[in-house]
Order: C-alpha cells, then sequence, then structure tokens
C-alpha cells in the first residue's frame, strides 16, 4: 500500500557482522609484520633468558617473584619497600603513551596492543586455512559439509594451540621457567599455575579467536581514552574527502559531469581493515589506526595511475589546510612540536630520575620502631631500659655479616631478647641472609638519671662493601618530656 | 521528545536532548544482550544456591550450605591445624629447653604474644607494663617468684593465692601496724630504714632504731640485708623498684596492712601449651632470668659510635 509504510523499526540487538580482511602488502603491513614478530617474540623468549646471580638468587632475567615478593630484571632486582620503581615506569609507560598518541595517533591499539597482535596472527591462520576474503565469505555462507567442518576443526585447534602457549608463556614469568614446564607437564606444577594457563588460554582463544574487532569497539575503554588524548595535531588515518569525492569508478569518470574523485569506490580499504569499518566514514571509533587501509588504496592509486595517499596519515589541521590547497604537511615537523616535546621531556626527566635512584640505592637497611608502651622502663639497679624493634635487611643475594652500634646516650649497652642482660654491650653482630630481614628485638639501658635524648643506632656490613646506615631515635626516660 | 534518524549514522535517536546532544538508539551487540542474559541466569542460580533472601529471622540457607560463618570456621580450623605441629612441638619440649630451639622459642613467643592480649592486659596492660601499686610490670628485672622461665610457667600454671591450689604462691606478710604487732612509731622508723636500705634517705635516728625492729621482724623473711627470699615471695627492698610504692606513706601503709595481691591460676583456664607460650613471652619482655650461657660480648663498641 503506497503511502502507508510502517517507521523503521530499530532492531533490538545488532547482529554481528563478521569481518573477513583482505591479505594486503604495503609498507605498513610489513611495518606491521616486523613490529608483531618483535613483541611476539619479546614475549615468549624473554622468561628464557638467563641472568647469573649468583648462588642466592634465581638466575632468571625477568621474574616476578610473588612468593618472596621481589621483582628481577636482569641486573636489578626490585624489593616491596622499592616499588616506587615500579610506579615510576608505569608513569612513564603512561606518558610514553600521550607521547606516542598526541605524536602519531593510536598506534598502540593499530600495532601494539596485544589484542590487535593476537587477532592480527588469528586472521593470518584463517587465511592459510580458509584462503583469503572471498574464501573466507564463501565458507562462513555455506552449508556445514565434511569440508567446512574439517577447515573448522583445523582452525580452532590452531587456535587453541596458540592460546596454550600464550598463556603457558605467561606462567613462566613468575617461577624458573625451565623447571615450571616440567612440572608443568610432569603435573606437579602449583594449582595456580594450571588455572592460570586455563583461563588466558580460554580468553586468547575466545577474545582473539571470535570476538576480535568486538572488543575494540565495545569493551575497550582505551579507544575512548586514547581520542581524548589526540588533538588537532595528532597523526591519524584519515580519507581526503575533498580529493575523492564524489567517487565512482574509472569508466564512470570519463566524461561525467561534474568530474568525479580520485576514489574509485573499489572498497578494497573496507575489504583490508581489519575492524571492518569504512574509513570513508570519517574518523570514528572503530578504527585502530593500523593503516592498513592506506596500503590497500595506494595500491588501487598505482593500478589507476592515479598519485597515491588518497587514505593517509594527515593531521586535522593539516588536513584542512590540505583542502584549501596546501602543500602536504612535513611529517617530521607534525610529530615535533611543543606537546610532543614537552612529553618527551617529562618522560626522559622521569626515566633518568629512575636510573639516578637506581645508582644510588643502598643494598642495606636498617628499619627501627620504638615500643611506645611503655616508653621506658626502671630496672632494679635504677638503670632505664627502652625497648626497640630494628630491622636488618640485607638486599644483596648473598648473606651479609652485619653489626649494629649504638652512637650517642654515653653509658648505654644493649641486648637483644634471647639474651641476658650480663651480655650486653655497645654493639650486637647478626649474621642477615640472603634477601633477608632480620628482626631483632633489641633493650637498651642508660645508666640512672639519664635523660630523654636523640641517639642513633649505627648498621654497618662487615663484609668487603661495608655499606652502613644509620637511624636516629629517642631514648625515653623521667625527664622533662614523657 | 521527538525521535529522529541521525543523519550521519542512519540510526534513530532515542528522542532524549541535553544542550545540543543527543543519544543514538543504537542496538546493542547479540553477544553482549547473551551475556546479560547469562549473568541474569547465574544471578538466580546463585540465589538458589548460596544464602540470599532475608526472610523474617533468617535467610534462606541456599542449597550448597555455605555459609561465611561456616568458612571462617573451616579457615580457623585449617590455621589450627598448620599450627597443630609447633604446638605439639612446644608441648613436648620442657619450658627451659625452648631456648636452645630459636624457632620454636620464637614461635612460642609469637604465640604468648597473641595469648597475652586476649588473657593478660586486662591486669599488666598491653605493653605489661601493669599498673603501679596494683599489678606488677612485667617488664623489668625484678621477679618476687623468680623470673627464669620455669618459674614464669610455674606462677601462670597456679597463679598467686588462689584458694584449693597448693601449688599457687603464697606470701604472708604480717599486717604489722593493724594486728598491733608494731607502733606507729616503730613502723616509721623502719620506714626509715627501709628506704635507707634502698638509698632514698640517709642514715638517721629513726633508721638506726629502725634496723633493730627491721632484724627482729622482717629479715626472717626480706633477709637481713632486705635483699628480700623468692622462696617466700619477699621482695628486694633495696632496689629501685616498688610495686606498691617507694614513698614513706606507701611503704608505711604495706607495713601497717601489708597487700595480698593475687592472680587467677590460669590451669583451669588455658592449656599448658599457652601457658608455656606465655611464659616464653613474659620471659622474653627484657627481665627475663636464667638464660643458658650468655655469648660472648663483641669486644668493643668503638667503631660504631663513630658516625660514617
Ligand atoms: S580504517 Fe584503516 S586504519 Fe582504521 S582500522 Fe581500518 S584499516 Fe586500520
Ligand atoms: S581503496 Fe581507495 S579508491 Fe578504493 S574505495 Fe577505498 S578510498 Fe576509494
Amino acid at each position: 500500500m503506497p503511502g502507508l509504510e510502517a517507521p523503521p523499526v530499530a532492531p533490538f540487538y545488532e547482529k554481528r557482522k563478521s569481518v573477513f580482511p583482505k591479505a594486503i602488502d604495503g609498507k605498513f603491513r610489513r611495518i606491521k609484520w616486523l613490529w608483531m614478530g618483535v613483541t611476539l617474540a619479546i614475549y615468549y623468549v624473554t622468561p628464557w633468558l638467563r641472568w647469573n646471580r649468583g648462588p642466592y638468587a634465581p638466575s632468571q632475567a625477568v621474574l616476578v617473584d610473588l612468593a618472596h615478593r621481589r621483582f628481577y630484571m636482569f641486573g636489578i632486582e626490585i624489593w616491596p619497600q622499592e616499588f616506587y620503581f615500579v610506579a615510576g615506569l608505569l608513569i612513564m609507560a603512561g606518558i610514553g603513551l600521550f607521547l606516542v598518541t598526541s605524536a602519531v595517533g593510536r598506534a598502540w591499539c593499530g600495532y601494539s596492543c596485544p589484542q590487535t597482535v593476537w587477532t592480527d596472527l588469528f586472521q593470518h591462520v584463517d587465511r592459510i586455512v580458509d584462503g583469503d576474503r572471498n574464501a573466507q565469505i564463501r565458507l562462513q555462507s555455506g552449508p556445514w559439509n565434511a569440508q567446512k567442518i574439517g577447515k573448522r576443526a583445523v582452525k580452532w585447534s590452531i587456535y587453541l594451540f596458540i592460546s596454550f602457549w600464550t598463556g603457558g608463556a605467561w606462567i613462566l614469568y613468575f617461577a624458573d621457567a625451565p623447571t615450571l614446564v616440567r612440572d608443568f607437564w610432569a603435573g606437579e606444577a602449583a594449582p595456580v599455575a594450571y588455572a592460570t594457563v586455563a583461563a588466558l588460554t580460554a580468553t586468547t582463544f575466545v577474545l582473539g579467536g571470535f570476538l576480535r574487532e568486538q572488543v575494540c569497539i565495545y569493551m575497550c575503554p582505551w579507544p575512548r581514552i586514547q581520542s581524548a588524548m589526540l588533538d588537532e595535531n595528532s597523526l591519524i588515518v584519515t580519507y581526503k574527502d575533498w580529493r575523492g569525492e564524489p567517487r565512482g569508478s574509472v569508466k564512470q569518470a570519463s566524461g561525467a559531469a561534474p568530474p568525479l574523485g580520485d576514489c574509485v569506490d573499489c572498497n578494497q580499504c573496507v575489504a583490508v581493515c581489519p575492524t571492518g569499518i569504512d574509513i570513508r566514514d570519517g574518523p570514528q571509533i572503530g578504527c585502530i589506526t593500523c593503516a592498513l587501509c592506506i596500503d590497500a588504496c595506494d595500491a588501487v592509486m598505482a593500478q589507476v595511475g592515479r598519485s597515491r595517499r588518497l587514505i593517509d596519515y594527515v593531521t586535522l589541521e593539516g588536513a584542512e589546510a590540505e583542502k584549501a590547497g596546501a602543500a602536504p604537511q612535513n611529517v617530521l615537523e607534525t610529530i615535533l612540536r611543543p606537546r610532543t616535546l614537552v612529553y618527551f621531556g617529562i618522560w626522559c626527566a622521569i626515566g633518568l630520575a629512575l636510573l639516578f635512584a637506581l645508582g644510588v640505592r643502598r643494598h642495606i637497611d636498617l628499619s627501627v620502631a620504638k615500643d611506645r608502651n611503655p616508653p621506658f622502663m626502671v630496672l632494679s639497679d635504677g638503670s632505664l631500659r627502652n625497648a626497640f624493634t630494628v630491622k636488618l635487611l640485607n638486599m644483596e643475594s648473598r648473606p651479609r655479616p652485619m653489626e649494629i652500634g649504638l652512637s650517642g646516650l654515653p653509658g648505654a649497652v644493649m641486648w637483644r631478647d634471647d639474651m641476658p642482660r650480663s651480655a650486653a654491650s655497645r654493639v650486637l653482630r647478626q649474621k642477615v641472609e640472603a634477601d633477608q630481614v632480620s628482626v631483632l628485638r633489641v633493650y637498651v639501658a642508660a645508666p640512672p638519671g639519664s635523660l630523654p635524648q636523640d641517639f642513633s643506632f649505627m648498621l654497618r656490613a662487615l663484609d668487603k662493601e661495608g655499606e652502613g646506615d644509620a637511624h636516629t631515635t629517642r631514648f625515653d626516660a623521667p625527664g622533662e618530656s614523657e | 521528545m521527538t525521535k529522529r534518524i541521525d543523519e550521519p549514522t542512519g540510526t534513530e535517536t532515542v528522542g532524549h536532548e541535553w544542550d545540543g546532544i543527543e543519544e543514538l538508539d543504537t542496538p546493542m551487540p547479540r553477544w553482549w544482550l547473551w551475556t546479560f542474559y547469562l549473568t541474569i541466569l547465574f544471578a538466580a542460580g546463585y540465589v538458589v544456591a548460596y544464602p540470599a533472601i532475608p526472610l523474617l529471622h533468617k535467610g534462606t540457607d541456599g542449597l550448597l550450605g555455605w555459609s561465611s560463618r561456616g568458612q571462617l570456621a573451616a579457615e580457623i580450623a585449617q590455621a589450627n591445624a598448620g599450627r597443630e605441629g609447633v604446638l605439639r612441638q612446644i608441648a613436648a619440649t620442657p619450658i627451659d629447653q625452648l631456648p636452645g630451639k630459636p624457632a620454636l622459642m620464637q614461635a612460642a613467643v609469637a604465640g604468648g604474644r597473641a595469648a597475652f592480649r586476649v588473657n593478660c592486659v586486662q591486669c599488666h596492660g598491653a605493653g605489661a607494663a601493669g599498673v603501679p601499686g596494683l599489678y606488677p610490670n612485667l617488664n623489668d628485672d625484678d621477679w618476687l617468684w623468680g623470673g627464669n622461665l620455669k618459674e614464669i610457667e610455674q606462677t601462670i600454671t597456679h597463679g598467686i593465692r588462689q584458694p584449693g591450689d597448693d601449688q599457687t604462691r603464697s606470701s604472708l606478710m604480717p599486717s604489722f601496724g593493724r594486728d598491733a604487732m608494731l607502733t606507729p612509731s616503730q613502723i616509721e622508723d623502719v620506714v626509715s630504714h627501709v628506704r635507707n636500705l634502698s638509698g632514698k634517705e640517709r642514715p638517721s635516728a629513726s633508721s638506726t632504731r629502725g634496723a633493730a625492729i627491721f632484724a627482729d621482724n622482717c629479715a626472717a623473711c626480706h633477709g637481713p640485708a632486705g635483699h628480700g627470699g623468692r622462696q617466700v615471695g619477699a621482695p628486694n627492698l633495696t632496689d629501685a623498684i616498688w610495686l606498691y610504692g617507694g614513698s614513706r606513706e606507701a611503704i608505711a601503709a604495706s607495713v601497717t596492712n601489708a597487700h595480698a595481691g593475687v592472680m587467677p591460676a590460669w590451669a583451669h583456664r588455658l592449656d599448658a601449651v599457652t601457658i608455656r607460650m606465655l611464659a616464653a613471652y613474659v620471659h622474653s619482655l627484657g627481665g627475663g632470668e636464667g638464660f643458658a650461657a650468655p655469648p660472648p660480648a663483641p669486644s668493643s663498641g668503638a667503631p660504631a659510635d663513630a658516625r660514617p
């Protein structure tokens, strides 16, 4: 019935439109290949690197030792109280992200994000097993015959295999890799190791194998944050509509009035896009800035003999200028601008500060907590006693003999709670095991009539380094204070 | 509220508008909806399986029979099971041999600290400093009944002046004043003497008279020189520590009326291991006596006194 059309009803849910990105070769695809290799290699190989730390420490180069609360990274060993190093690295990572994003847009999303890297990997598996885009589409819409079942079984097995290696590699960062691998297969590893591998295998399988671009578009908060870090001077992948529109095929173009733009409407940019979007609709949240559409369009432009970079990395400002007829921007100039330089400066400053802190940190530490209840004690001979909890920290991977002594507090002596007072003296010796803290309860007695005053515990390592530390605290006595 | 089709996206808007900002009525992805339905299913299952719905007096129990109280009980049982081995070892080790096993001793002190916080702080205070005139300070090195591990364990086990316990600690200082064994002026003289013993007062005519009275009445327990006697729990009168105060009035009050402090016999309330750990803890507070062999003191303290 003409004129009685019902208004369009919004569907209750959006059916998933499967994405079958076409294989493409080009400059950015090759960068992406290379970077994929580098990131995957870092991830899989790192736990196997060895680093000799002597007999008392693990010889794994990168190790997060949760049980002993240590973090080893090559020559650096981080204790829980040195967490500021990790915090500093995280801040550097954050600022590094600001820097990269404000310079070259969402490079993290397009190149380094694990979701992108593994999705890319799985998409190559698709191409190897099912064939390229058209074959994939045919297979998807075809009936479940023996061939399809076989291909699916092969493909999903490969997914599972990759996922398992991915989950398996993760736990190697938390224990000695060779031992853990042996224990894992012997069924002797900790239950948490199996649980972690199972969980990471499952998430890799589902997120990388099936959800793919859905993660980027619907689940991930990162695109929202990164969009906020972009400004009109950030490089983003852009379709130059002023050059491409109105679009039409080469055939249509001849003799058309008004003349058509450069886009031949071949849809190659859409076909290669791993998130399945059409960049010609303008910048959008689904674009992870992988630049594969640039490769695709450049290839098309070369075929039809038009100039390259109809789709290009351009800043919004550069795009406006180009639209008005200016020459394309110099990429280096857009990257080196005050905002990125400031980020870079901050990033370097934090890095240098961390390096400095790393250089001057001591490998020995003394901390003293004074008993407040009671603050002091009168002994039967009238002398005054204070109690302290003294912690000696040995951050070296070997046992070290240490000595604490008193500085100040004339006439005072000290002894441990497991010694008689008759053994008291001005110094105490204690061997502190490798990477350990020795907690001593120490009593300090001063002669009768001593007044409240400050004094110090002095710590010294009795080895050739002879490192030391001091801690000033208070001796309480009946007197002007307390 | 006018719904319209948004030009660039072709999606219908929901019809709300704030400051010119409109909301697209974008349909949700199907997997998202399925996830949502699954969470609803999960919630329904959860409500059936676990305690969930509050009723008048208690909530539903849940089919799995789980409860936070039960979980706590299980965790406590597990923690206890983990401690059991150490506790058994402590129980099997005579207390005077504990210091020979440093790890065991440390565990005992730690366990004793916890038990002290539950059972002992009410009188002796959180820092074990006692209350002057009421409860003895356990940090100092003055002991009425002895300060080695064994003696402390004995005191905690049998208490002070506990009727019906024939091993309880019990000292019997007479009430010299109240029972008219000494006159008030004699008491004043004894006080002078006692304060002279501990160096709190100079010798005087009064203290000389007091010395004679002391020799007749007090030396039997406190010793001729006033050093006290641990067999009878008589305090040392020559040191700097006074349980009931060292002023003239306080000492006079002690001689006149005597004191008879009490402490529960913990044998009836705590198990032997806990008492043993308590003794180890009290011993570690700084006044412990009877260490096996004092380790040799390091030679000189001179280097540590120099600041680096
Ligand atoms: S639009 Fe281009 S740059 Fe953006 S995700 Fe798709 S292929 Fe990558
Ligand atoms: S690849 Fe280039 S020419 Fe082809 S549709 Fe995309 S923008 Fe147009």
